[in-house]
């Protein structure tokens, strides 16, 4: 076997450890929120994961600063919210969990997630 | 409840007295717990709960004083919404033939021996300007961390690019490791105009999969005429309160909820109800916002305004079932969040085996095989399967009548192989009339009946007061459920009700004679005074024209028919035969239902009850799936799953119907996404080589991708086509 495809192999091996890491290893930051949160889309969301208080109703900022036509709606299907949010522009979501619990968010088209955890 | 603050512009103050005014106005709203104007900035500050208070409300009490509340208006936000929506899909057709258009001249020009660098100089403003939104796309999201669609056509776009720019450059370095220094410029563009394409499709077939919301918003009526001070006029819709008198001509649209003061009319209710027979309606009666009034002019006083209308409801509900998420999704979920990086690395190990076991030249082949993976693969259209058929599915119902409150519902639906509907108000009208009565005994009965709120009871009164006797005084009222009711009349303990209430209190009746009423389907009462029997009254109440129907059809799906009622076994048996229902649970007790709900469960059976939402609320939350009949004004009903307003029994059957027909849409596009995605990146991988020396072209590949996600919307469309 020549020295390019040994090459091919190790840096291959390396690419797909660097993807796995990259990608599925990442540790997601709980911002813990009081009453009211803004989250900049652009690329996903930030903060992806926050920390909410059971019982009490959190007021949601979304801002969608990216022009990505998959991140223009916004799902929260354990609340029954679905929003549009057209670029630049603030679009508010209020919640009010009552169960204690990790609740997903994603765009439209399920690519981009991010986490209500409620405690 | 859920307390809020917003702050908002007010236009027209001008002194500090008009601060308190509208201060005043505000805190006037239920719901509203602060309000302070600022002056100086032209603000008012509302705290308020938000289940109570809409914008409307607030916008409407600062109006009537006569200032205006720069609230944001919905209707204009969405029309702005669709206008740039619009511009957008336009920008995209334009950027889709423009990419075309270079792509096919860049192809023809390889043909025909073009040079490199003017195939280059065609494709840079389709790979830098066109393709920039994947860069865009792609950039932000790797600084979070994730990849998505755009990643794969960014990175693989960007690979065949790239290359052929260095062999355009350095055609001498590639030609002396053995390979033909060929460019593949038409790769990469046409890669990103077909992607576009498909893209662009898609759009357009998801904006027609929620037509049906769009539609029912748009039924709103936008102004209202108004009689204020003994004059008409015609005022947005938004400014209508509630107690408002409006006048309503022939061929108009009613503007809101209310309650007709004067005149008569028949009306069109077919787009807010799903009821296709013109109803008739005169003084009195209750009148629905977004309806046509067809006939004659009337008056009503607006009892509903803003998002407390029967449209406004309907609405809300529509939408948040349509943003639920059905169970059935999960799996998809689960397996888009782990896509792209596992598609990343198995494009990568595609390279690594080509260039190290593949033919030569090696390189090409890994590298093309690496692109042919990156672009094939469509998490897309897994992420679309379920939501674009739910959205669908959830917008057919609304339009005949079918309420579905969450994607679960829907979903549960066409699991149902027991249905048990409650008789009175379900399948009956629910309003009985008095039929017979023995004895002299309508006065007593009457007058006992009058401090009952029972149905049956209702009917007695209604029969006292059409023979005009005189009500006597009932002391030491009491209703027991499932019995009847007694209490003193004149002195003496009167009792009326079933045959347990008899037995109660040790009273002897004829059988023969209450028996030979029952076997009609009548309810029979039974009164009581001071221990003796004294008399009997027959009730019957009439069924609903869509019952017997309604259950055949729910037969001839397999669905067993259970009857639930609190009436006595030969009074069901007789309803029951009457509609063809064979299985009957009579003398059940209110608090009862729940239990022989959870008994049908337990014989394997999923269960829907179908109810009026009002007295068997616990027995619709306890089955699988509740079905409320409703009642006109309410949409929400809570316990219920689903709710026809319509009204129509038939229904039943077509909800289960639209169930079924959903969920065939949904596994098939589950079944089209992930079918797509398994069978075809292991081919563009290449192990059809090694038997057919079958490669798949980047360009195909691209080409397949943007119709996966196009057929998956198409055939979640085709189900608005679907008969239910």
């Amino acid at each position: 076997m020549g020295t390019d495809k040994i090459i091919v192999i190790i840096t291959g091996f390396l690419g797909i450890i660097f993807t796995y890491w990259f990608f599925l290893r990442k540790n997601e930051k709980e911002v813990a929120v009081k009453n009211e949160v803004d989250i900049t889309v652009s690329g996903g969301y930030s903060p992806e994961v926050i920390l909410v208080p059971r019982g009490k109703t959190t007021k949601i900022n979304f801002i969608r600063t990216d022009p990505t036509d998959c991140l223009s709606e916004v799902v929260l299907p354990d609340f029954k919210i679905k929003k549009q949010l057209p670029l630049n522009k603030k679009v508010s979501v209020e919640i009010t969990p009552e169960k204690a619990g990790e609740y997903g968010y994603a765009c439209g088209m399920n690519m981009y997630h991010g986490k209500i955890v409620v405690k | 409840m859920a307390e809020v603050k917003k702050t908002f512009p007010i236009k027209g103050m001008h002194c500090a007295s008009c601060v308190r005014v509208i201060e005043k106005a505000l805190s006037r709203v239920e719901g509203v717990s602060a309000a302070t104007v600022n002056l100086a900035m032209e603000k008012a500050s509302v705290e308020y709960d938000s289940d109570k208070v809409a914008d409307q409300d607030l916008a409407s009490a600062v109006a009537n004083v006569g200032y205006k509340a720069e609230l944001e208006e919905v209707v204009k936000d969405e029309d702005q919404q669709k206008a740039e929506k619009q511009k957008e899909l336009n920008k995209l057709r334009n950027k889709v033939i423009f990419s075309l258009l270079l792509g096919t001249t860049v192809i023809a020009g390889a043909f025909l021996g073009l040079p490199a660098w003017m195939q280059m100089v065609l494709a840079m403003p389709v790979q830098f300007w066109v393709g920039l939104e994947f860069y865009r796309a792609t950039i932000p999201a790797l600084r979070h961390r994730t990849a998505n669609m755009d990643t794969l056509v960014a990175i693989g776009t960007s690979v065949a690019f790239a290359y052929s720019v260095f062999v355009t450059l350095f055609p001498g370095v590639v030609q002396s490791v053995g390979i033909e220094p060929m460019p593949y410029f038409d790769v990469s563009t046409v890669i990103i105009g077909l992607i576009l394409l498909g893209r662009y499709f898609e759009a357009r077939a998801k904006a027609g999969t929620s037509e049906a919301i769009k539609r029912l918003i748009g039924l709103q009526a936008k102004t209202a005429r108004v009689v204020r001070n003994g004059k008409e006029v015609d005022i947005p819709i938004l400014e209508v309160v509630v107690g408002d008198v409006i006048r309503v001509r022939p061929g108009e649209k009613i503007p809101v909820d209310g309650k007709i003061l004067e005149g008569e009319s028949s009306i069109d209710e077919s787009m807010v109800t799903g009821e296709s027979i013109p109803v008739d309606k005169v003084k009195g009666d209750m009148v629905v916002g977004a309806t046509i009034n067809k006939t004659g002019t009337f008056t009503f006083k607006a009892t509903k305004v803003g998002r407390d209308t029967l449209l406004s409801q309907i609405i809300k509900l529509v939408e948040e079932a349509q943003s639920s998420k059905a169970p059935i999704q999960r799996l998809a979920d689960l397996i888009s969040s782990y896509f792209v990086p596992v598609v990343i690395m198995l494009a990568i190990l595609t390279f690594v085996i080509w260039y190290v076991f593949g033919p030569s030249p090696t390189f090409l082949f890994a590298m093309l095989n690496m692109v042919a993976v990156l672009i094939i693969a469509c998490p897309c259209a897994m992420g679309l399967a379920t939501p674009t058929a739910v959205i669908v599915g959830t917008g057919l119902g609304a339009e005949r009548g079918i309420l579905i409150k969450d994607a679960e519902s829907l979903e549960t639906a066409h699991k149902v192989n027991a249905i048990i509907f409650d008789k009175t108000g379900t399948l009956t009208y629910g309003k009985p009339e008095v039929t017979d009565v023995t004895g002299n005994i309508l006065q007593m009965a009457a007058s006992l009946e009058k401090g009952s709120e029972h149905s049956l009871a209702e009917a007695i009164v209604k029969k006292g007061e059409e023979e005009k006797i005189k009500f006597l005084e009932v002391t030491k009222f009491k209703a027991i459920p499932g019995h009847g009711v007694e209490g003193v009349v004149g002195g003496k303990r009167v009792v009326l009700g079933n045959r347990r209430s008899m037995a109660k209190e040790k009273i002897k009746i004829n059988e023969k004679e209450i028996e030979s009423l029952e076997n009609e389907g009548k309810t029979v009462m039974m009164l009581g005074v001071e221990g003796k029997f004294k008399g009997l009254i027959a009730v019957a109440d009439t069924l609903k024209d869509s019952a017997k129907e309604g259950v055949k059809s729910l037969q001839e799906m397999g669905i067993e028919v259970v009857l639930i009622t609190g009436d006595n076994q030969r009074t069901a048996n007789a309803i029951a035969k009457q509609v063809g229902i064979k299985r009957v649970l009579a003398e059940v007790l209110p608090d009862q239902k729940e239990a022989e709900v959870r008994k049908i469960q337990a014989e394997g059976k999923v269960v829907a009850m179908v109810g009026d939402g009002i007295n068997d609320a616990p027995a619709l939350a306890a089955a699988n799936i509740g079905i409320a009949m409703g009642t006109g004004t309410d949409v929400a009903i809570e316990a219920a799953g689903i709710t026809l307003i319509n009204k129509d029994l038939r229904s039943v059957a077509s909800a289960i119907n639209l169930s079924k027909k959903t969920m065939r849409t949904i596994r098939l596009n589950l079944f089209w996404a992930f079918g797509y995605n398994i069978i075809l990146i292991p081919v563009a991988m290449g192990v059809l080589y090694p038997f057919f020396h079958l490669l798949l072209s980047p360009i195909f590949a691209s080409a397949a991708m943007a119709m996966s996600s196009i057929s998956v919307v198409s055939n979640s469309l085709l189900l608005k086509r679907a008969k239910i």
